[in-house]
C-alpha cells in the first residue's frame, strides 16, 4: 500500500476531512448570509433613493406640468450622479431622458423591474443593468426613472473576491488544524496499539499507557490492562495447575509402571499373570480416578466456570445423599440424622454439589466412628443452615477429628491423616470440596465438634425475592 | 441376543479391541473411522446400537448424533468422549444420544451399557408388569410379589429393583444404578450401591430356595431367573 493510501485509511484523516467540510459549509453560511444581508439593505437604500426623486419629480410636475417635469428630466439627465430618466408622449417619442434600452420597455405595464440599459453617450458599451419604476401618467404620457446597479455589482464582486479568499484561507488553515487536532487526538490510539503489539510480540508482563487525565483513552487503557491482568493470572493458573498434575500423576504412574514390571519378572503362572494384570487395571483404574478428581480441582482453582448453572434447593441434594449413605453408615454402626426441613435455593450445579456433599458424608462414615469413651453418639449429622445470606451445608461426627495443625492442610492435594492408610481413598476428597465451594463462590472448612469433624460448605444462597427464578 | 452394532471411532486400535471385545460377547460388529462414513452406514443399514466417539475426522460425534436424528432414526446410540466433564455429558444427551460413557472405561461397564440400550429398544416402555421368574413387579400399584409373598419395599428400593427388573438378564453396573435410580453421575467412593443391593437382596431373595439377584464379579448386578 502507498503512503498515502495509508494515509486515506487513518481515521485522524478521515476526521480531518469531516471536520474540514463542516468547517468550509458554516464558514460559507455565515459569508453567505453576510452578502445577502447587505445586498438586501443596498436594494432598499437604492429603492429609497429612487423614489425620493420621483417624489421630488412628481412635485415638479405638480408645479409645472408636463412641461416643467421635461425641463427638470432634461437638466438633471445630465448630472453624472447615476439616475436615468426617460420620459416619452403617447406616440413614443423621447422628450428627454439620458438613457436607451429603456425605451423598450415604455409600454409595458407600471411598476419596479431591473432592465438593461446604455447611456446616451455611451452607446458603444455593453448594456449594464439598472433598477427603474415605470409610470403612465395622464394623456398617456410615460415616465421611466431609475438608477444604475453599478454600486450592487461592484459589491457582489468584492464579496465574491472576499469568499473566495476566505474559503481558500478556511481550506488551509481548517485542514491544518483538523490535522493536528485529529493526530492529538489519537496520538494514545497509536500509543495504544503500539503497546498491545509489544504485548503480543512476548512483553507479556507489559502494560498499556495510561496517561492520568482521565479521559475516554486512559479508561479503556486502564480496561485493556486489567483484561491483560486477568488473562495474565489465568495463565499462570493455568501453568500452575498443569505442573501440579503433572507432578501429581508422577507418583501413581511411577507405581503403576513398576507393578507392572515386577510382575512380569517374577510372575512363573498365568494366574499369577492374570492376578498381576487385574492389579495393574485396578490401578490404572486408580489414576483415572485421580486424574478426573485433579482436574476437576484444577479447573475450580483456576478459576474456569462450572459449566450449567441451575437454581437448585440444597434440601434436595442433602436428602439424596443422606439417603444413599443411610446403609453405608448403618453397616458402620453410625446413625445418619439429616436435618434439611426447609429449602434453600442455591445457584449450582447438582452434580457438583452431590459430589462435593457425597465427599463429607464419605469421609464421616470412614473416621466418623467416637473412639472408646467418648461420650457422645455415633452419629453423623446432615444439617442444612442459613447464615448472612449463605446456605450452610453443615457435616459433623465424633469422631477423632482433625487436629487444629492440619485443617488448613488437609484441604491441600494428596493430604492423608491417617497414618495406617487402612481406609481407601488418595487425599483428594476435600480438595475437591474446597474447590467445588470457591467454584460455586462459597468456601469450605473444618471445624471442631468436640471431639469430632464439623466440615462446613457454605454457598450463597439465591434470594427468591431479589429476581426472577430461572429454572433452567 | 445377538446385537448389531455400529462402531464410529477414529482411534483403529481402540476400535479394534472394542470390535473384537464385543464380537465375544456374540454381537456382530461394524466400523466406521470417521464421523461421514459413519452417518453413511448408519442411515444405510439397521443397527440394534451405535457407539460414538465425540472427537471424529471430518465430522464430530455429536454433530454425527444430530444428523442420524435428523434422519428420524431412533437407533439408540452411546456416546463416548475422552472429555469426561459434567457438562459434556448434557452435551451429549441434549445432540441426541442415549448414554454417555467417558473414557478410559471397563468393558464390562461399556458391555452393560450397550446391552442394556439394545434391550430397551426390544422391550416395551409402557409394559407395566415385570416379571422374573416367581418375582413380579407391578408398577402402577408399587406392588411386589414373590409367590404369593408380597415384599414391602422403600420407594428407593423399589426403583432399584424396578431397573434391575427392567433389564433382567443383563448386567447393571454399579454406576448405571447410581445413574438411573438416583441421577448422580459422579464414582461414589466407598460400596454405597453395594450395601444398597444386600438390602434389597434380604428382602427378595431371604428365605427363598432360589436367589435371584445376583452379583456379577468385576461388573455389577443382574436380576435373572436361574432355570432360564
Amino acid at each position: 500500500m502507498t503512503g498515502f493510501g495509508k494515509l486515506l485509511r487513518t481515521t485522524a484523516f478521515r476526521l480531518a476531512v469531516i471536520y474540514l467540510v463542516i468547517f468550509v459549509l458554516f464558514a460559507g453560511a455565515v459569508l453567505g448570509y453576510v452578502a445577502w444581508n447587505t445586498h438586501r439593505l443596498l436594494e432598499s437604500q437604492l429603492t429609497e433613493t429612487i423614489e425620493t426623486e420621483i417624489n421630488s419629480l412628481a412635485e415638479q410636475y405638480r408645479v409645472g406640468g408636463p412641461r416643467r417635469l421635461a425641463a427638470t428630466i432634461d437638466r438633471r439627465s445630465r448630472q453624472a450622479n447615476g439616475f436615468l430618466y426617460l420620459y416619452a408622449d403617447p406616440r413614443g417619442e423621447v422628450l428627454a431622458g439620458n438613457a436607451t434600452e429603456l425605451v423598450s420597455v415604455l409600454q409595458s405595464a407600471p411598476g419596479w423591474r431591473d432592465v438593461p440599459f446604455r447611456r446616451f453617450e455611451e452607446l458603444e458599451r455593453r448594456p449594464t443593468f439598472a433598477k427603474v419604476r415605470l409610470f403612465a401618467l395622464p394623456n398617456g404620457f410615460r415616465l421611466i426613472v431609475g438608477h444604475d446597479l453599478e454600486e450592487r455589482m461592484r459589491l457582489r464582486q468584492v464579496i465574491r473576491q472576499a469568499m473566495g479568499l476566505s474559503l481558500l484561507l478556511v481550506l488551509v488553515l481548517g485542514g491544518f488544524g483538523a490535522l493536528m487536532v485529529s493526530r492529538r487526538v489519537l496520538r494514545p490510539v497509536e500509543d495504544i496499539t503500539s503497546a498491545a503489539q509489544r504485548i503480543m510480540s512476548g512483553d507479556i508482563k507489559g502494560r498499556l499507557p495510561v496517561r492520568g487525565v482521565g479521559d475516554e483513552f486512559d479508561r479503556l487503557a486502564e480496561s485493556l490492562n486489567q483484561m491483560l491482568a486477568r488473562i495474565d493470572e489465568l495463565m499462570t493458573g493455568m501453568r500452575a495447575v498443569s505442573d501440579n498434575i503433572a507432578h501429581d500423576l508422577r507418583t501413581p504412574l511411577t507405581r503403576l509402571r513398576a507393578g507392572a514390571e515386577a510382575a512380569l519378572r517374577t510372575a512363573r503362572s498365568p494366574d499369577e499373570m492374570r492376578l498381576a494384570l487385574e492389579r495393574t487395571i485396578e490401578e490404572s483404574d486408580t489414576l483415572i480416578k485421580v486424574f478426573n478428581a485433579l482436574l476437576m480441582i484444577a479447573r475450580a482453582e483456576a478459576g474456569s466456570t462450572p459449566g450449567a448453572l441451575s437454581d437448585l434447593d440444597l434440601a434436595q441434594i442433602v436428602r439424596d445423599v443422606g439417603e444413599l449413605y443411610e446403609p453405608v453408615a448403618e453397616e458402620a454402626k453410625l446413625a445418619l440424622i439429616m436435618r434439611a426441613d426447609e429449602a434453600a435455593r442455591v445457584r449450582g450445579n447438582r452434580e457438583l454439589l452431590g459430589q462435593a456433599l457425597s465427599n463429607l458424608v464419605d469421609n464421616a462414615v470412614k473416621y466418623g466412628a467416637p473412639g472408646p469413651g467418648v461420650a457422645q453418639p455415633a452419629e453423623i449429622r446432615l444439617e442444612l443452615g442459613r447464615e448472612n445470606g449463605m446456605a450452610l451445608l453443615i457435616v459433623s461426627d465424633h469422631g477423632a477429628g482433625v487436629p487444629p495443625a492440619d485443617r488448613e492442610r488437609v484441604l491441600d492435594r494428596f493430604v492423608r491423616l491417617e497414618k495406617s492408610r487402612a481406609q481407601p481413598g488418595f487425599g483428594l476428597g476435600l480438595s475437591l470440596v474446597a474447590a467445588i465451594a470457591r467454584l460455586h463462590g462459597g468456601s469450605f472448612h473444618i471445624e471442631d465438634n468436640g471431639p469430632g469433624v464439623r466440615a462446613v460448605l457454605s454457598l450463597p444462597l439465591v434470594d427468591a425475592s431479589a429476581g426472577p427464578r430461572d429454572a433452567a | 441376543m445377538s446385537m448389531k452394532i455400529l462402531i464410529v471411532e477414529d482411534d483403529a486400535e481402540a476400535a479394534a479391541y472394542l470390535a473384537k471385545a464385543l464380537r465375544e460377547a456374540g454381537h456382530v460388529v461394524d466400523q466406521a473411522g470417521d464421523g461421514e462414513r459413519g452417518l453413511e452406514m448408519a442411515v444405510s443399514a439397521p443397527y440394534d446400537v451405535m457407539i460414538v466417539d465425540r472427537m471424529l475426522p471430518k465430522r464430530d460425534g455429536l454433530s454425527l448424533v444430530s444428523a442420524v436424528r435428523a434422519e428420524e432414526r431412533d437407533t439408540p446410540i452411546l456416546v463416548l468422549s475422552a472429555l469426561g466433564q459434567v457438562d459434556d455429558r448434557v452435551l451429549g444427551l441434549r445432540a441426541g444420544g442415549d448414554d454417555y460413557l467417558s473414557k478410559p472405561y471397563a468393558f464390562t461397564e461399556l458391555l452393560a451399557r450397550v446391552e442394556a440400550l439394545g434391550r430397551r429398544r426390544v422391550s416395551s416402555p409402557t409394559q407395566t408388569i415385570y416379571r422374573v421368574g416367581e418375582l413380579e413387579m407391578d408398577r402402577l400399584s408399587h406392588r411386589v410379589l414373590r409367590g404369593t409373598q408380597e415384599i414391602d419395599l422403600q420407594p428407593r428400593e423399589f426403583r432399584l429393583l424396578e431397573y434391575l427388573m427392567r433389564n433382567a438378564g443383563q448386567v447393571v453396573t454399579r454406576t448405571m444404578l447410581l445413574e438411573h435410580v438416583w441421577d448422580y453421575h459422579f464414582d461414589p467412593q466407598t460400596n454405597v450401591i453395594d450395601v444398597h443391593m444386600s438390602r434389597l437382596r434380604a428382602k427378595i431373595d431371604k428365605g427363598f430356595e432360589k436367589p435371584l439377584l445376583h452379583t456379577v464379579r468385576g461388573a455389577g448386578y443382574m436380576v435373572r431367573d436361574g432355570i432360564r
